[in-house]
């Protein structure tokens, strides 16, 4: 937040409050404190250990939790012959993940191919997804008349299960492949579009007596004003968007097949190959863990407060 | 300043535009509300001569926001008009600028930024962009915040927020300067601190004000007139007092001031005996 802000290093005379704030931010930025060693060593040394303590403890928590998972896990394994358990997925991962990148002809492609393959469609469904759904977004939010024009359309198709259109998207494109990318496009353009009209609303009346004012036209009014006051709850729709387009590429795949992760899952159901199925589980969860964080990222990157 | 220029033998005219430069005429507002219609202001007759300083001063609720409103134009009268410089305000403008109560600085620019906004609005048309920056930081320097025009608002104390906002405001050359509560927000030392600053500025620039306020001292020692207005609901302007203190204005020497006193009293009998908060006396 303050990193981002890049104060000047230059102590502020009036207001050493608020200069404070970003200095403290700069300290609590970097992780070690050997700076203050030779001031007082005693103090120091606690600190650290205090620190070194706090780090463990943090670490600790969620490394018993994935222990749990473990344990429980290999329970069921020994309780259900047909489980595997921990050992053989971990070895089914080896195999997997040794050549990620191989193509024996168009069904038979890496870990690596599939995953690429999955990411490929969600980002097209998300990305037509966005750039319909977050204007319209926008028109919705300043205009109160498409507001109440839209909004039973809205309250009507968003509940809808998004598998529901997959038999609409290959009636009219006429291809698996399209009518996954237009179940991800149904799916995700919702929240992108309610959060930025929602943002939008929410523009406080402030900000826009300053624009009424200064008589601002609507297209400064959007750059100066709206957009960045909506990026926050943006950033919120996309971050939504993307874990629900996350969700139902899975099984989209599965209804659609071809070459992707959740089209591996079907294909190692129909070869009882369990273990990849775990395998598969478990990687859905990592990509869909390192999207979010990605994304979290992304909207501190856009913050302003 | 009026008198003087009543005087001028050649300046009959100019003199009639000047003393009439902001005029409200019979304005009220009546607000629509659940419980049907609500009069929020009645009967407001109110002239401002070009330069002059002009305080609204009454109790929360009595619509001296509403009136500040009308004459910038973010709401509009239901019945009545108003003038500035002889053209009827249809709405919002920036020769009426606007310092709000609680700064309305946009956290996503810096300062500088902030002020630019406004600039560029009003003198983006004709003049280089070198041109823009300069009023940008001379306004700036104007509130003593040079060291400070990179800055995010979030990054400056509440203080220094409101002198950006007066800075903004400045910039735009307006012809009226409104100003609602601005120092409302601020400890007691910050707002003496910036009235003092006001009053250097506005001696400078000369600007005609309207200020809101709900404080009696802060009235005094700005205003050459206060406009004391009735309780609501239907509140109107009660009584208007001539502040004919001399300027500049010194806050130490004026506590010990009897005519200071005087005026303070006047307000302050206005204010807690005869529209005291308590007994509605609105007819």
């Amino acid at each position: 937040m303050s990193a981002l802000a890049s104060p000047v290093p230059v102590p502020s005379s009036a207001d050493g409050a608020d200069a404070a704030v970003p200095a403290a931010g700069v300290a609590a930025a970097i992780p070690a404190i050997p700076t203050d060693a030779p001031a007082s060593p005693v103090v120091s040394a606690s600190v650290r250990r205090r620190a070194r303590n706090e780090l463990l403890a943090k670490l600790f928590a969620p490394v018993l939790g994935i222990a749990l998972l473990l344990l429980v896990w290999q329970l069921i394994a020994k309780g259900n012959a047909s489980i595997p358990g921990p050992g053989p997925t971990w070895q089914a991962a080896v195999t997997a993940f040794s050549d990620p990148f191989y193509q024996n002809g168009p069904n038979d492609q890496g870990i690596g191919f599939k995953i690429v393959a999955s990411l490929g469609r969600v980002a097209t469904g998300f990305g037509l997804a966005a750039l319909v759904g977050i204007p319209l977004g926008f028109l919705i939010g300043r205009w109160s008349f498409l507001n109440r024009m839209t909004s039973p359309v809205i309250s009507l198709l968003r509940p809808v299960s998004p598998l529901a259109w997959l038999p609409i998207g290959l009636l009219v494109f006429k291809g698996a492949h399209a009518a996954a990318i237009w179940t991800i496009f149904i799916s995700s353009i919702w929240p992108m579009l309610i959060n930025t009209a929602v943002g939008v609303q929410r523009v406080p009346a402030d900000y826009m007596n300053v624009a009424r004012v200064l008589n601002l036209s609507e297209w400064k009014i959007f750059t100066k004003i709206l957009f960045p006051a909506v990026l926050p709850y943006l950033m919120t729709g996309v971050r939504l968007s993307i874990g629900t387009a996350w969700l139902v590429i899975v099984a989209a795949e599965m209804l659609t097949g071809g070459v992707g992760i959740g089209f591996w899952v079907w294909d190692e159901w129909n070869n009882l190959k369990v273990e990849n199925i775990l395998l598969a589980i478990i990687v859905i969860g990592v990509v869909g863990l390192l999207l979010e964080a990605a994304l979290m990222a992304l909207a501190r990157r856009f913050a302003y407060e | 300043m009026i008198g003087e220029l009543k005087t001028d033998p050649q300046g009959d005219a100019r003199g009639a535009f000047e003393a009439n430069y902001l005029v409200v005429e019979r304005a009220g507002v009546v607000f629509d509300t659940k419980n049907g219609p609500f009069v929020a202001l009645r009967d407001i007759d109110l002239k401002v001569s070009k330069g002059e300083f002009v305080t609204l001063i009454g109790h929360s609720g009595c619509g001296k926001s509403t009136l500040l409103n009308l004459v910038a134009g973010l709401n509009a009268p239901t019945s009545g008009h108003l003038l500035c410089a002889n053209r009827e305000i249809k709405g919002p403008g920036p020769e009426r600028a606007v310092v709000f109560q609680n700064h309305s600085l946009l956290p996503w620019m810096s300062c500088l930024e902030n002020v630019l906004l406004a600039v560029e609005r009003v003198f983006g048309a004709e003049e280089s962009k070198k041109q823009l920056q300069a009023r940008a930081r001379a306004a700036l320097e104007l509130v003593g915040l040079s060291h400070a025009v990179d800055k995010r608002p979030q990054e400056i104390s509440g203080g220094m927020k409101q002198r950006v906002g007066i800075a903004r405001a400045l910039a735009m050359e307006p012809r009226v300067l409104l100003m609602d509560e601005p120092f409302g927000a601020l400890d007691a030392l910050t707002r003496a601190h910036l009235q003092d600053e006001l009053l250097k500025i506005i001696a400078t620039t000369g600007s005609t004000v309207v200020m809101v306020t709900h404080d009696v001292d802060e009235a005094v020692l700005l205003s050459d007139r206060i406009v004391m207005m009735t309780n609501g609901p239907a509140a109107t302007i009660g009584e208007i007092v001539d502040v004919d203190l001399p300027r500049p204005r010194d806050r130490v020497a004026l506590a010990q001031d009897a005519r200071y006193m005087r005026l303070r009293t006047r307000v302050l009998e206005f204010l807690y005996r005869r529209h005291a908060r308590v007994e509605l006396t609105v007819a």
